[in-house]
């Protein structure tokens, strides 16, 4: 294997939950002020997945106090302590950013109720395997 | 450490620090060098050290090539320079030396050849502005003036005009060392070095560390 691949697959994180755009998420971050160390969470709707592998990152998308917040966050920092996937949203983009022009009612989604035997598939792989199966397919 | 170590330069990533902040690192394939030939004063004029890195194979090297390591059980070397000698450092010829030398090193010094870029315009090579693209605009890339009439008569030595670029020798000063790898002797270096990935470069320990920011 190719020693920049090699590298990048060291730092990858094992257990990333496997979510996809369109889905509720709160996000625990690590935030270091001086000395202490606390996790805050950040949770909102990812309307974007960018990059792949090492290098992949998602955008969530909130709105606070009226004002929408968005942040990207790198899949594989070790700043991000957990990523939880509250409920998944019906959605016919890879990127929602027609997101950015609509305010209140117009900002839910319809969600998404999985069946049963796709549930148990999601539930049991991780995001890493699928990139996984996705590249042995290939 | 030694004045000088050979590398090869292998590719651009990113790796986490342990604050947890994304570094955009150059991996460098730094070592096993080894020692090939030790001049001295007596023998040779003037003294030094004489390093060679990565293995060739014997059906493509000259004979020449061949001669000067086969005395020491070695393959062939694709990258050799000389080195400036240590003050107390004690080499042996055949000696092997390993990236481990870098472990004390903070920042070092990156020579190498950068990418060249053939015949190059006045923009891409001394950044001149150029013309508009639009409004009726015709003149897109041109110089512009480069002096003028009669008096002087002649165009002013050392006028930026177009030509090659790249390809020419560089020292890159002040690199961060981020990582070293023993196991598979590699250097992390941050940021970007001169040269194509598979480019070989020479390592110096930094003349004057600065403090990075």
């Amino acid at each position: 294997m190719n020693i920049v691949d090699a590298i990048e697959k060291e730092q990858m994180k094992k257990n990333v939950p496997l979510f996809s755009v369109g889905d509720q998420v709160d996000v625990s971050v690590k935030i270091i002020e001086g000395e202490k160390e606390r996790i805050q969470v950040f949770s909102g709707v990812v309307i974007a997945k960018n990059g792949g592998g090492f290098k992949e990152t998602f955008t969530v998308r909130r709105i606070v106090q009226g004002e929408g917040v968005e942040r990207v966050f790198p899949i594989h920092s070790p700043k991000i302590v957990e990523i939880k996937v509250l409920k998944s949203g019906k959605i016919r983009r890879a990127k929602l950013y027609y997101m950015r022009k609509r305010t209140s009612k117009g900002t839910r989604l319809q969600e998404k109720f999985e069946s049963p035997s796709s549930k148990t598939i999601s539930a049991q792989k991780t995001h890493v395997q699928r990139v996984q199966t996705q590249g042995d397919s290939k | 450490m030694l004045h000088g170590f050979l590398g090869k330069k292998i590719g651009m990533t990113q790796i986490y620090t342990d604050e947890g902040k994304l570094l955009p690192v150059t991996l460098i394939q730094a070592g096993p060098c080894s020692v090939i030939q030790i001049k001295t004063l007596e023998n040779d004029g003037y003294s030094a050290i004489q390093i060679g890195f990565d293995d060739k194979k014997k059906k493509s090297a000259t004979r020449p090539e061949i001669g000067h390591v086969s005395k020491l059980s070695l393959e062939p070397k694709r990258f050799i320079r000389e080195i400036k000698p240590e003050l107390g450092a004690e080499l042996k010829i055949g000696q092997s030396i390993t990236v481990d030398i870098f472990q004390d090193v903070k920042m070092v010094d990156v020579i190498g050849v950068t990418k060249g870029k053939g015949y190059a315009g006045v923009m891409k090579r001394w950044n001149f502005k150029g013309g508009l693209n639009t409004h009726g605009s015709t003149r897109h890339r041109p110089p512009g003036s480069i002096g003028s009439n009669t008096d002087p008569g002649r165009v002013m030595r050392g006028k930026k005009m177009a030509g090659r670029l790249g390809g020419e020798r560089v020292t890159i000063k002040n690199i961060d060392v981020v990582k070293i790898d023993a196991n598979r002797s590699l250097l992390f270096l941050k940021g970007a070095v001169p040269g194509h990935k598979g480019s070989y470069l020479i390592l110096n320990k930094a003349r004057v560390e600065k403090v990075s920011k």
